[in-house]
C-alpha cells in the first residue's frame, strides 16, 4: 500500500472556521477539497503538511449562483461533476463546461473540485514520482533537491501549469475571491499565476479560494481544446482557450491563452492582435495560429515530444478559432 | 464528527472511533485518522472486495459508491464520510442472488483476472440506477475511469447492456415508462 504520511485532520464547517484553523496552524498546514491532487502528492511525499484542513463539509463553498447574463458565481468547493453538468454553466459557459468535462475521469470528477483544479500543483516527469524514484535521481529543485533535471543549467523550476479550467478562466476574464483572517480580496484569475514551477501562485498559503466569478456572457464566444494521449485520465500537455468578441462578422477583440506549455498560462498576444479588426477566415485563422508557435515553450518534462507539442500549438489554435468562426 | 481519542488523551495520531454506514449497516470502526477509505475497508473492516491498484487515482479499481455515486476510495478519508451511504461490491448481491450485473459479467466473460471487476460493477451500477437504457456511448463514458488490462472492454460494455436488458425485463412496468421516451 502507498500510504499517506501522518497528519492531523480538521474538518471545517465554515469559511470562517477554515481560515481561522489555517491561521493557527501556520505554514505546515494545507487545505484539502477533493484531495485528488493533494493526496497523491502526499503519498509520493511531494507535499507533507502536518495539518490538513478539510473543506468538503463547508456548504457555502459549494453553491453555484447568479445568472450567466449578469455573471455566474461558482463556489470553489463545487465538484467538477457539479460544474460541468450544471445547466447554467453549460448554457452560458460552454467552453468552461467542456474544459471541466475533459478533466481526468468521471469518477475523479465526482471528487475533485473547481477550486482545487485552479490551484493544482504544477507537474513534471521528474517530480510526479514516488519518493524512492525521486531519491534515485537525487531529487530536484522543486522538492528536496537543488538541480533541475529538465534544464540543469537553469536556476528555476519549469514544472508545468496543467489545469484544464485555468486557461478558460484566464481567457474569459474570470475573477477569484480569496479569504483569510485579514479579510477578503478579489483578483483577476490571470493574476493568480506566476511563471515559476515552484512558486506558481500569487495566493498566500493562508488564503482560502472561496469563489470563481465569471463575467457576463454578452458579446463574446469562447472555446477550449486539449491535447493528451488518452481520451480519459490524462492531464493536458497542450491546451488552448480562445475568446473572441465580434462586431458583426469582424473580430472586435480577442484573447488566446495557451495551457500546459509553461509554468503559468501563456497569453498568445500576437495571435490575438492579428485577428482584431478582421473577419474570421481561413487566412486570418492560419496567420493567428502560426503566431502561436513562438510563445509556446514546452520543455521535455511531460508526455509527448516537446517539439510535437510546440508544433501542435499552431494546429490547436487553428482548431479553436474554427470553432468560433 | 464523532471522533474521540481512544482511552486517555494521547498523541494526536491516536486512533479515531467513528460509525460508518457500509452496505446498509452501521459499523463502528477504530482507525488511524490519516487512513484512506480503501485502507479502512480492506484492513479494518475486512472488506477486501475493493481492490487496490495504483492508489493514486489513476486506475479506478478502488471505486466504491458514496450516496450512489462512484468515488475513488484510495483518495477519500473516512473522516469525511460520516452519515454517508457507502456501497462496496460485497453489498451488491441480494443474499445468495447475484446482482444482474454480476451475473451478466460472469455469463459473458467480462471478467478475466477479475481485478478490475469490483470497480467496474459499482460504476456500472451507478449508471444503471440512474439510467435504465444507456446507449453504448453513455456506457463507455461512464466507465471511462476504470482501467482493465485483460478484456479489451468490449465484453464489459456488452455485459452492462445485457444486465440493463435483464433488469428492464425483470421490472416491466418501470421499463415501459423508461423506454417510451426513447
Ligand atoms: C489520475 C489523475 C488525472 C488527473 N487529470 C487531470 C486533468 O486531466 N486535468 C486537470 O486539470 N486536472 C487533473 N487532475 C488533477 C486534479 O484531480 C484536479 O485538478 C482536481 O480538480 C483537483 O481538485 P481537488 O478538489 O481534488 O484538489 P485538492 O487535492 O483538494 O487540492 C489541490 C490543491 O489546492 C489547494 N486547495 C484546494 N481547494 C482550495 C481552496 N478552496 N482554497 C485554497 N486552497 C485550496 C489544496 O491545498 C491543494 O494544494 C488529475 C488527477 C489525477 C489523480
Ligand atoms: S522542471 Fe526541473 S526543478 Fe521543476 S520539477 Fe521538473 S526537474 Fe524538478
Ligand atoms: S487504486 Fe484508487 S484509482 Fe487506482
Ligand atoms: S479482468 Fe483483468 S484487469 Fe480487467
Amino acid at each position: 500500500m502507498m500510504r499517506l504520511p501522518k497528519f492531523t485532520y480538521v474538518r471545517a464547517k465554515s469559511v470562517r472556521e477554515a481560515v481561522r484553523v489555517m491561521a493557527d496552524a501556520g505554514p505546515d498546514a494545507s487545505f484539502v477539497a477533493g484531495g485528488t491532487d493533494l493526496y497523491p502528492n502526499m503519498k509520493r511525499r511531494q507535499q507533507t503538511p502536518k495539518t490538513v484542513i478539510g473543506l468538503s463539509g463547508v456548504r457555502e463553498l459549494r453553491r453555484i449562483a447568479g445568472k450567466p447574463e449578469t455573471g455566474l458565481v461558482i463556489g470553489a468547493g463545487a465538484t467538477l461533476t457539479e460544474v460541468c453538468e450544471h445547466s447554467k454553466v453549460r448554457k452560458g459557459h460552454p467552453a468552461l463546461a467542456k474544459a471541466v468535462s475533459l478533466i481526468s475521469t468521471p469518477i475523479l470528477r465526482n471528487m475533485g473540485t473547481i477550486g482545487g483544479n485552479v490551484l493544482l500543483d504544477t507537474r513534471c516527469n521528474y517530480y510526479d514520482q514516488n519518493y524512492e524514484w525521486r531519491k534515485g535521481i537525487h531529487f530536484c529543485m522543486k522538492k528536496d533537491g537543488d538541480v533541475c533535471w529538465v534544464a540543469p543549467s537553469s536556476s528555476r523550476c519549469w514544472a508545468v501549469q496543467s489545469s484544464d479550467a485555468v486557461p478558460v478562466l484566464c481567457a474569459i476574464g474570470a475573477r477569484v475571491a480569496l479569504a483569510s483572517q485579514s479579510g477578503e480580496r478579489e483578483i483577476a484569475a490571470v493574476d493568480l499565476f506566476r511563471d515559476d514551477g515552484i512558486d506558481y501562485l500569487t495566493k498566500r498559503p493562508d488564503e482560502l479560494l472561496t469563489e470563481i466569478r465569471l463575467p457576463a456572457t454578452n458579446g463574446w464566444r469562447a472555446t477550449y481544446w486539449k491535447l493528451r494521449r488518452r481520451g480519459s485520465f490524462d492531464f493536458p500537455v497542450l491546451s488552448v482557450a480562445a475568446r473572441l468578441w465580434f462586431d458583426g462578422a469582424t473580430v472586435k477583440d480577442a484573447k488566446i491563452i495557451l495551457g500546459a506549455v509553461g509554468s503559468s498560462p501563456l497569453d498568445a498576444h500576437e495571435s490575438a492582435r492579428l485577428l482584431i479588426g478582421k473577419p474570421l477566415t481561413e487566412d486570418t485563422i492560419r496567420a493567428a495560429a502560426d503566431a502561436a508557435y513562438k510563445p509556446a515553450k514546452p520543455l521535455d518534462n511531460t508526455d509527448f515530444a516537446y517539439a510535437f507539442r510546440k508544433e501542435m500549438a499552431k494546429q490547436y489554435v487553428a482548431r479553436a478559432l474554427r470553432d468560433l468562426a | 464528527m464523532k471522533t474521540k481519542a481512544k482511552g486517555r488523551a494521547r498523541a494526536r495520531f491516536e486512533k479515531v472511533h467513528m460509525r460508518l454506514r457500509v452496505n446498509g449497516e452501521d459499523v463502528e470502526v477504530a482507525f488511524a485518522p490519516h487512513k484512506t477509505l480503501l485502507e479502512v475497508l480492506r484492513e479494518d473492516l475486512g472488506l477486501t472486495g475493493t481492490k487496490h491498484g495504483c492508489e493514486l487515482g489513476e486506475c479506478g479499481t478502488c471505486a466504491v459508491l458514496v450516496d450512489g455515486k462512484p468515488i475513488l476510495s484510495c483518495l477519500a478519508l473516512p473522516l469525511d464520510l460520516e452519515g454517508k451511504e457507502i456501497s462496496t461490491v460485497e453489498g451488491m448481491a441480494d443474499g445468495p442472488r447475484l446482482h444482474p450485473l454480476q451475473e451478466a459479467f460472469a455469463d459473458l466473460g467480462a471478467a478475466q483476472c477479475g481485478y478490475c471487476t469490483p470497480g467496474f460493477l459499482l460504476t456500472a451500477k451507478a449508471l444503471l440506477d440512474a439510467k435504465k437504457k444507456p446507449t453504448r456511448d453513455e456506457i463507455k463514458d461512464a466507465l471511462a475511469g476504470n482501467l482493465c488490462r485483460c478484456t479489451g472492454y468490449v465484453k464489459i460494455f456488452e455485459a452492462v447492456e445485457l444486465a440493463a436488458k435483464r433488469m428492464r425485463e425483470a421490472a416491466p412496468s418501470k421499463a415501459k415508462g423508461a423506454s417510451n421516451g426513447r
